[in-house]
């Protein structure tokens, strides 16, 4: 099916059980423990050796020799696989270092051999006798110092540089301006469970039990390192515990099990060690982004530049952050710019909402920071900025554009007139008290997704495609799309996801998964819809669903029966043509903080946080406010304690498990308020949605600096926003 | 994690005659910390003795009307007990600002105060570090030291100790009972339990090999306003910055120790003199001699303004 | 390897073990209940929560070996899929999970957080060490901390728990 003009009227909007806050068809197994991880599975395969990955304990060089003797002799060990006795092993599309490095090394903790053993103890300590020389490089570590090196690199979503007007000369004819640097550190994903998969080879078949957002790109990456072909390998994964983009690609678990089961002629499962993920996988890359905003005494923005600069591998790709700048604020002299430079650190790659998280985290201090030069209020600012059209593409309209409306919405119901306009008035007890505000924007992209449904003689339909649910809620909304569409209770559908011999979707990423895959179903759906009517003899035009009943004219069949013994099958997949084109389309946030700053020692507690969300049609508002909460939390996160600290001596990063690359926990966020708009947009797909997973993040960095500013009037454009960087301008204590 | 063999002792006798008997032997209690660095072989004993089966997890009042805390009481138990939370209100709070509920409900008193250092460096075995391998240098100095210690570092090391619980016990003038090797007891008064690290900061404690750790003794309760007070980044289930444990007297005298500026929990008695003229005497006392890097200095004034909310809140503001 | 017996979850289990295994290695690979999760295996997640003789611990930070006798409940002895227990209804309800890899050690330390509080035993964000502790927002906020979920639930796990709470007093 193809979708290329705007949505009219379809099943979908009967809004029967599309649109109800349902609870996730998969949360008994979830809660109770029975949904099986890719680690987990005793059941699909007998005789599991366990292998533990080896990482390279220098962060560039090469390998001058490797003694694997002692661990090849310790109890339990059936064999050690090395980049030297793997075979050829190509570098997929996907993935920037090697993931079996040696003899060179590219980054520090880049795998250089696992070990297999009978148990998981062997081969975890037999994994530590092996003895590895090396030789050091130099390397570049430091962004700060090698930024100027940078060259334009272009973004997923357009090319390195944009321009319009003349930036330089109306900047400089402005009479308010503001120049401001802001740095973001590198910050880890930390999905709860570690990169892990079992592999089992029958004869040159390959199946791999993983962990993976994205199933048909690893299913080809697997392929393509391995030097098979790609019908030779299928990838399983039901269920993922958390990818945030971490889970993308195809990484050193998948690979290293299914060269260690070749080796030891068994299957093998790997789990990466926590320790050894920070470095060994992917991270958000830090970035260091100038922002220059020149505006009118009353308001007006007549130059808006932004520049980026961040750091990756050879070969690698730059953070993104200048992308939401091109499309929030109106302006007519425009400028954004984005360099890569050289870093020897572990590969850099998206995580949740790559490029608008760090970039918003910059530019909504910075229209924060402009608004307090104009003496604007912080929301009216951005409403006398805001925009229908693509600011750089004048004819290119927003398919949906309600930020102004978010942004008043979430003023009232936030209280945002308590707000004091200066900064450090409101103190309860030991806390200085500020409220704080940033607006988000997440693009809304949709990806060719398909699905295969099957109708049984019992009147069940059955749901399959390799699209994948991280805990966002895909078992339960492609459920709902069944159910809505083929006129049956959300009971009588089963979902199968995660499995590459089922139709590839879209995935899970960039927050596009639940639009693409709910409308992939809905494109399968239809014709078997079709096929019913066809059956039938039922003019397909004129065809009803409901009720577990095919209903035309007076004429009315149980489901079951039409379906018949032997069953109905439907397979499709939605295809879009140029809407996206034609329109911008994307997602709107306007979030509120209220933060505590201890006047004393400095320690900031986040007390409310609101999100009111123009992200089209919510499909399931409550795994929808789920993804949104989700997104808020880790925004508390990017503002206030995740870095991936650099050693620029050494090479890599120091904090590398749960304990030193600090999270929040429970203590540290409140109760969450989300409201969406749920306006439907019919220029997205037959579902008129959009994604909500990443803009939950987007805004809250800001809005929490924001709010410490509001509390104390110290301004801090270096996150993660810690005490020691508000100790020395805080009031003296007693 | 190497290969170990393992025996559960019934006596504190019969664990320190298997320490003694077996190289390479450690005792384990709640292994919260000890398997956590066996699993990255920073640890590497060849033997476990467990010693949770020795009775030693009561808490009783002592003759002089304190309290003696058996080594096996769990964090979990040492901060709910009544006399705990009445008399000693500083240990309990102490206590409950560390770890998690789960880790508290397993780790012990003596487990406690024997916890080694957090330290990033000391934990990943492809760093030189002079705690985890003597000699072979401090990777933390010139590198990553926001959380480092500020006073009584060495050239050799510039760690902290972890602990929330050691902090409390040192105000307490708390005293460390033990049972070594050749069967003698003796009593170590907390003070002099930890050590600085010197040119040897594998050395954490002045306890011999073998030696077991039976209880820790609390005198009298001294009363006054006991006020712990953690400073961390995360709000929760995060080491400290800096801690100041306060005991503060009606008349304005006191007590005060620091949590996670030393290899051992800082307390200069001297200092505590000063308390009448506020935290920046008692701060300036306290801190003489300290040697921060230039990430972790913020320690000084946050050491300081944190004593001063400490003094206000004991003062009642 | 040295041989222990180990109730879990009501039923009785004859083990031989390399001295190694930690319990939690014990439960997910060798009796197979791989419910509880090995999220970090350094007693940093709290994913591998279980409650043993009546006490939440982490299972990664103990060995089997130490727990001869011990009894042991795992999210399996809460409840099943068809038969929940009221913490695990009460997540799904709130979708106080998204993943759903950290959950088991969540509604472990929910179910335990509960009796601890009803046991007074206090936590840091007791205001009152002399009181007996509440079923307060703060209190299961600060108790739970010990439970990381990186997807965030956090606001819908304490409405799941304060529910449950109620629902007990």
């Amino acid at each position: 099916m193809r979708f290329d003009t705007p949505a009219t009227t379809n099943p979908i909007d009967q809004l029967k059980i599309i649109g109800k806050p349902t609870d996730r068809i998969d949360g008994p197994l979830k809660t109770t423990g029975a949904a099986p991880y890719a680690y987990e599975r005793h059941d699909v395969v007998p005789n599991q050796a366990y292998g533990h990955v080896v990482g390279a304990a220098i962060a560039k060089g090469r390998i001058t020799s490797m003694d694997l003797a002692a661990a090849r002799r310790a109890p339990g060990v059936l064999a050690i696989v090395t980049a030297e006795n793997a075979g050829r092993l190509a570098k997929g599309n996907l993935n920037t270092a090697t993931l079996l490095g040696g003899p060179e090394i590219e980054h520090y903790h880049q795998a250089i051999a696992v070990v297999v053993a009978e148990s998981f103890e062997q081969a975890r300590a037999a994994a530590q006798l092996i003895r590895v020389d090396y030789v050091r490089a130099a390397g570049r570590f430091d962004l700060a110092a090698v930024k100027d090196s940078g060259r334009p690199a272009p973004l997923f979503s357009g090319p390195a540089d944009t321009a319009v007007g003349d930036f330089a000369d109306a900047f400089a004819a402005a009479p308010v301006q503001l120049d401001a640097t802001y740095t973001t550190p590198d910050q880890a994903h930390a999905m709860m469970e570690p990169h892990a998969s079992i592999a089992a080879w029958d004869g040159d078949r390959l199946t791999l039990w993983t962990s993976n957002q994205m199933i048909d790109w690893t299913t080809g990456e697997l392929a393509k390192t391995l030097g098979i072909a790609k019908e030779k390998v299928r990838l399983i994964s039901p269920f993922i515990g958390g990818g945030f983009g971490g889970k993308l690609f195809l990484r050193a678990d998948a690979l290293l099990a299914a060269l260690g089961a070749r080796a030891a002629g068994r299957p093998v499962k790997v789990a990466l060690p926590r320790p050894l993920m920070f470095n060994n996988t992917t991270h958000r890359p830090a970035t260091i982004q100038r922002l220059r905003i020149g505006a009118t005494r009353e308001g007006r923005i007549t130059a808006i530049g932004h520049e980026s600069w961040s750091g990756d591998l050879p070969g690698g790709k730059p953070e993104a952050a200048v992308q939401q700048t091109r499309l929030l604020y109106a302006g007519a002299n425009r400028l954004t710019t984005t360099r890569l430079a050289e870093l020897d650190l572990a590969e850099g790659n998206a995580m949740r909402a790559p490029g608008e998280a760090p970039g918003l985290m910059a530019l909504e201090i910075a229209i924060d920071e402009m608004a307090e030069k104009l003496g604007l209020d912080p929301i009216e600012f951005r409403i006398l900025n805001d925009t229908k059209v693509d600011p750089e593409k004048p004819d290119r309209p927003f398919s949906q554009r309600n930020l102004t409306q978010c942004l008043r919405l979430g003023a009232e119901r936030f209280g945002w007139s308590r707000r004091s306009a200066r900064p450090g008035q409101h103190r309860e007890g030991r806390w200085l008290l500020g409220m704080g505000v940033a607006a988000a924007y997440r693009g809304a992209p949709v990806e060719t997704s398909g699905a295969r449904i099957r109708l049984d003689g019992s009147g069940m339909v059955t749901v399959e495609t390799d699209m994948t649910d991280i805990g966002t809620g895909s078992y339960t909304i492609i459920g709902q799309t069944a159910a809505e569409m083929m006129g049956v209770p959300l009971d009588k559908v089963v979902v199968r996801l995660g499995d590459s011999s089922f139709p590839v979707s879209a995935g899970s990423g960039g927050q596009w998964g639940a639009n693409s895959a709910t409308a992939g179903v809905y494109a399968a759906c239809v014709k078997l819809r079709e096929a019913v009517a066809q059956k039938l003899g039922f003019n397909a035009a004129e065809v009803v669903f409901a009720d577990g009943e095919v209903r035309s004219g007076n004429r009315r069949v149980p489901l079951a029966e039409a379906a018949g013994e032997s069953g109905l099958l439907a397979e499709d997949r939605m295809e879009y043509g140029d809407l996206d084109k034609r329109y911008q389309q994307g997602t709107f946030a306007a979030q509120f903080i209220e933060a505590g700053v201890d006047a004393a020692t400095g320690e900031i507690r986040v007390r409310r946080m609101l999100s009111v969300c123009d992200a089209g049609r919510i499909l399931n508002p409550k795994t929808a406010r789920s993804q949104v909460i989700g997104g808020m939390t880790m925004g508390v996160g990017a503002a206030l304690m995740e870095e991936l600290v650099v050693d620029k001596r050494l090479g890599f990063f120091v904090n590398h498990d749960l304990a030193g690359y600090e999270v929040p926990v429970h203590a540290d966020i409140p109760h969450q308020e989300v409201i969406f708009l749920d306006e439907a947009d019919p220029t997205t797909s037959p579902m008129k949605a959009k994604g909500v997973a990443e803009l939950g993040i987007c805004g809250i960095g800001a809005a929490v600096a924001n709010a410490i500013h509001n509390a104390t009037g110290l301004r801090v454009r270096d996150y993660p926003i810690t005490l020691d960087k508000l100790l020395d301008r805080l009031p003296a204590v007693g | 994690m190497r290969p170990f063999t393992y025996e559960r002792a019934r006596s504190p006798a019969e664990a320190v005659a298997a320490a003694t008997r077996t190289p390479g032997a450690r005792f384990i209690a709640g292994g919260t910390n000890l398997l956590d660095l066996m699993k990255l072989e920073i640890e590497a004993p060849a033997h476990l003795i467990d010693v949770n089966g020795l009775a030693l997890d009561s808490i009783e009042t002592t003759p002089e009307g304190g309290l003696r805390i058996g080594a096996l009481v769990r964090n979990t138990d040492l901060a709910a007990d009544a006399r705990v939370r009445r008399d000693y209100v500083l240990l309990s709070r102490a206590l409950l600002a560390g770890a998690s509920g789960q880790l508290r409900n397993r780790a012990t008193t003596a487990g406690n105060l024997l916890q080694r250092t957090r330290c990033p460096y000391f934990y990943d075995t492809n760093m030189p570090c002079n705690k985890r391998q003597p000699g072979s240098g401090c990777a933390a100095i010139g590198g990553f030291s926001r959380q480092h210690a500020v006073l009584g570092t060495s050239e050799a090391c510039i760690a902290t100790h972890p602990s929330d619980m050691a902090v409390a016990m040192r105000a307490l003038d708390a005293v460390v009972e033990t049972v070594r090797a050749d069967g003698a007891a003796r009593s170590i008064p907390i003070a002099e339990f930890h050590r600085l690290p010197g040119d040897s900061p594998q050395m954490e404690t002045v306890l011999a090999p073998g030696e077991l750790i039976t209880a820790v003794t609390l005198p009298r309760p001294v009363g006054g306003r006991q006020i712990y007070r953690k400073v961390r980044d995360r709000a929760s289930y995060a080491f400290a910055l800096v801690s100041v444990g306060a005991i503060i007297q009606r008349d304005g005298s006191g007590r005060v120790a620091l949590g996670g500026v030393a290899h051992k929990p800082w307390r200069v008695e001297a200092a505590e003199a000063e308390l009448p003229r506020g935290a920046k005497a008692v701060a300036d006392r306290l801190l003489a001699g300290a040697r921060p890097t230039q990430e972790n200095a913020f320690k000084l004034p946050l050491v300081e303004r944190t004593l001063g909310a400490v003094l206000a809140e004991a003062r009642g503001g | 390897m040295p041989k222990l017996t180990l109730t879990v979850n009501g039923a009785s289990h004859e083990l031989a073990l390399d001295t190694r295994t930690t319990l939690l290695d014990a439960l997910r690979e060798h009796l197979h209940l791989t419910g509880t999760k090995k999220g970090c295996d350094h007693g940093q997640c709290g994913a591998c929560t279980v409650i043993v003789d009546g006490r939440r611990i982490n299972a990664c930070l103990t060995l089997a070996v130490m727990h001869e006798g011990a009894s042991v409940t795992t999210i399996e002895g809460l409840g099943r899929p068809e038969a929940p227990h009221p913490m695990q209804a009460a997540f799904v309800k709130h979708d106080g999970y998204q993943c759903g890899y950290c959950t088991p050690g969540q509604v472990c330390s929910a179910v335990a957080v509960l009796d601890e509080i009803k046991a007074g035993i206090p936590s840091h964000a007791s205001a009152d060490l002399a009181a007996s502790p509440q079923v307060t927002a703060a209190e299961l906020r600060e108790r739970m901390s010990g439970n990381i979920c990186r997807c965030g639930a956090y606001s819908n796990i304490v409405d799941a728990i304060t529910e449950v709470a109620g629902r007990q007093a």
